[in-house]
């Protein structure tokens, strides 16, 4: 097996970006998605625009790991909803302002996701998902003993959304929805500062290679521990905001289903591509709530046709094959100018 | 010391469920280089499907017994057929998340058509009520569910290590390329050998009908312990599999037993120290990382 002799993921990646760093296609997408998030609640039910969002960070998160430094991790629930509940109680019981509770939120998933990220970059490939999978079903059993504190079934209902007294955020889903943005939009900003630093690099050459970025002198695990830790407290991050907005936090962001979506709606949107999770998480979220609205009760045979589909035949994702488009067109038209 | 006798072979019961279905789990791995994510589905589904056949055309339990994994064998070869075969040029990961979309159909499928209540279905007559061995009281149902399961995994060991085909698989499953270059066809085998690890998968189903509700959801938690059986026992190996499937039901049923706020926790801490000890599992080979 060529994944035990290296130990990596091998994962269909779409073609490098041929785009210039700094070329002015780069900024006018940019301006473009901003403008596409400053708009989306006009466009859409603003709570689901804050959904799409949360999910989009949750999915980046993912493919910070996934697609940047080969390691799938099917776990993420523990993060996400450890987050969720984390920021729950520090906003019950402190009535801090909400992004106060949230990094508190991201910051309790980093330290949980140490230890399970020590435990867990002892396997590589295939088993890393499964260790993963399997520590955070254990701490979804946790938080269904913890009755005291979680709620257990019933979840942590009736989280505050206080922030600095001022009466539209807490109690206007359209206003809120701007708050959370921007702390969304800094886990993403975040995440493309780490991929594009040295540290960044190191990931994407442990992806590669791993043999040869230890034979270079790079502490392997280390640096999948650092990338474990920091992908968790993206998705922290994303489930904090999450519980916010839905003044909710139960179960579900625990179990293992939330833990694949996550995986979907990153593969959906592009492995590697770090944007396309917002992409994906766009496409999956705005379909289930138009399925939830719609009356139809078997979302997960859609979920799970859309996943088996996407697999067999749709492997770069959303933007990883719109990338790979756009890659055909632009080189072809240099060729074209040469000649 | 009664109930200790009691809670052992509740423990070996269930641990034959897992042992089973782990079996199935790791030759497919083997062979294919494929975990699969519904093989809790699998394990569901022949649960359900025994339940179905006595609910509607009145087939027995020792019927079901042999009915049901025919037909999850042939589930398993058209899954492999189908959709499994598309990938598994490449990485491991793409089967992986195919079966689990895969196990998202099954049991949203069996949820609609079935309802989450559950269906009935009773300890088949013989197999009822209580043993008395001294001053121990065992079920029936309990004891032959255990034998049953072991029976079938010595079986399966036998003739994994007999006959000629047992040892192609066998060659394939702890190297396969070396196996491919004593020229043998280890394709030809790709897909019976999918058909038999979910057959197991079902054949544990079928075992667990009479004690376990049945319902869609039964495979989502048994799946994840599956996984902590593989990593226990190290998938590359059949062994580990069936001793790490038997140890885990063990720890489960006195987790249970004495410690029922922490009994599903305990596994999955028997799974870290495993990982922090000894990481290729308990009886796999070390990986060069």
């Amino acid at each position: 097996m060529s994944e035990q002799m290296t130990g990596k993921v091998d994962v269909d990646l779409a073609q490098p970006s041929v785009l210039s760093r700094r070329g002015p296609l780069r900024y006018v997408m940019l301006l473009g998605g901003l403008a596409v998030a400053v708009l989306l609640p006009y466009w859409i039910y603003p709570p689901v625009a804050m959904d799409i969002l949360c999910w989009g960070l949750f999915a980046i998160s993912v493919d910070l790991l996934l697609g940047f430094t080969g390691l799938l991790s099917f776990g993420h629930a523990a993060f996400w909803g450890g987050s969720a509940y984390c920021t729950g109680l520090i906003a019950t019981h402190w009535g801090v302002p909400f992004p106060v509770a949230v990094l508190g939120g991201a910051v309790f998933s980093m330290v949980i996701a140490w230890p399970i990220g020590y435990l867990s970059v002892r396997r590589t490939g295939i088993y890393f998902a499964m260790v993963t999978l399997a520590f955070a079903q254990m701490l979804y059993f946790i938080a269904n003993q913890a009755r005291a504190l979680t709620g257990g079934e019933n979840g942590l209902q009736g989280i505050p959304k206080s922030f600095f007294a001022i009466e539209p955020v807490e109690t206007d889903s359209f206003y809120f929805y701007y708050v959370g943005a921007a702390l969304i939009l800094l886990g993403v900003l975040l995440a493309w500062r780490v991929v594009n630093s040295p540290f960044g690099r190191v990931l994407t050459a442990v992806r590669d290679n791993p043999a040869r970025a230890r034979a270079l002198g790079y502490d392997v695990e280390r640096y999948k521990i650092k990338a474990f830790v920091i992908s968790a407290g993206l998705a922290g991050l994303a489930g904090g905001v999450f519980a916010i907005s839905h003044q909710f936090a139960s179960l579900q962001e625990l179990m293992w289903t939330t833990s694949g979506k996550v995986v979907l709606v990153t593969v959906l949107g592009g492995i590697g591509t770090l944007w396309g999770g917002l992409a994906g998480a766009g496409v999956v979220v705005s379909l289930e709530d138009y399925l939830a609205s719609s009356g139809f009760e078997g979302i997960g045979l859609i979920t799970g046709t859309i996943f088996v589909l996407i697999v067999l035949l749709f492997r770069h994702g959303i933007w990883g094959t719109g990338r790979n488009v756009l890659r055909r067109y632009v080189l072809d038209r240099r060729r074209r100018t040469r000649d | 010391m009664s109930e200790f006798i009691q809670y052992t072979l509740q423990g070996l019961a269930a641990g034959g469920f897992y042992a089973l279905s782990a079996l199935g789990l790791a030759v497919i791995f083997g062979v294919l280089g494929v975990v699969n994510f519904s093989h809790g589905a699998c394990y569901m589904l022949g649960a359900v499907i025994s339940a179905v056949l006595l609910a509607e055309l009145h087939v027995g339990f020792w019927v079901a017994l042999l009915v049901v994994p025919i037909l999850m064998y042939g589930f398993g070869v058209l899954m492999e057929r189908l959709l499994v075969r598309w990938l598994l040029a490449l990485d491991p990961l793409y089967n992986f998340l195919l079966t689990f979309g895969l196990t998202l159909i099954l049991v949203e499928a069996v949820k609609q058509r079935y309802g989450v209540s559950g269906l009935p279905y009773e300890i088949p007559a013989g197999l009822g009520g209580q043993v008395t061995i001294g001053s121990v009281n065992l079920s029936v149902y309990a004891i032959f569910a255990c034998v049953f399961s072991v029976v079938v995994c010595v079986g399966v060991g036998l003739a994994l290590t007999r006959t000629r085909i047992g040892m192609i698989v066998r060659a394939a499953t702890e190297a396969p390329e070396r196996t491919r270059a004593l020229g043998i066809n280890v394709g030809r085998w790709v897909t019976p050998v999918f058909g038999f690890g979910i057959a197991l998968a079902g054949l544990a189903g079928v075992l667990a009908a009479p004690t376990r509700a049945i319902t869609a959801e039964m495979g989502s938690n048994f799946i994840i312990v599956l996984f902590a059986v593989v990593v226990i026992g190290g998938l590359g190996s059949i062994l580990g599999a069936v001793v790490a499937g038997f140890l885990v039901g063990l720890v489960e049923a006195y987790g249970i037993a004495y410690a029922p706020t922490y009994a599903q926790i305990v596994i999955f801490v028997l799974m870290a120290l495993v990982v922090l000890v000894r990481p290729s599992g308990l009886f796999g080979r070390e990986e060069i990382a």
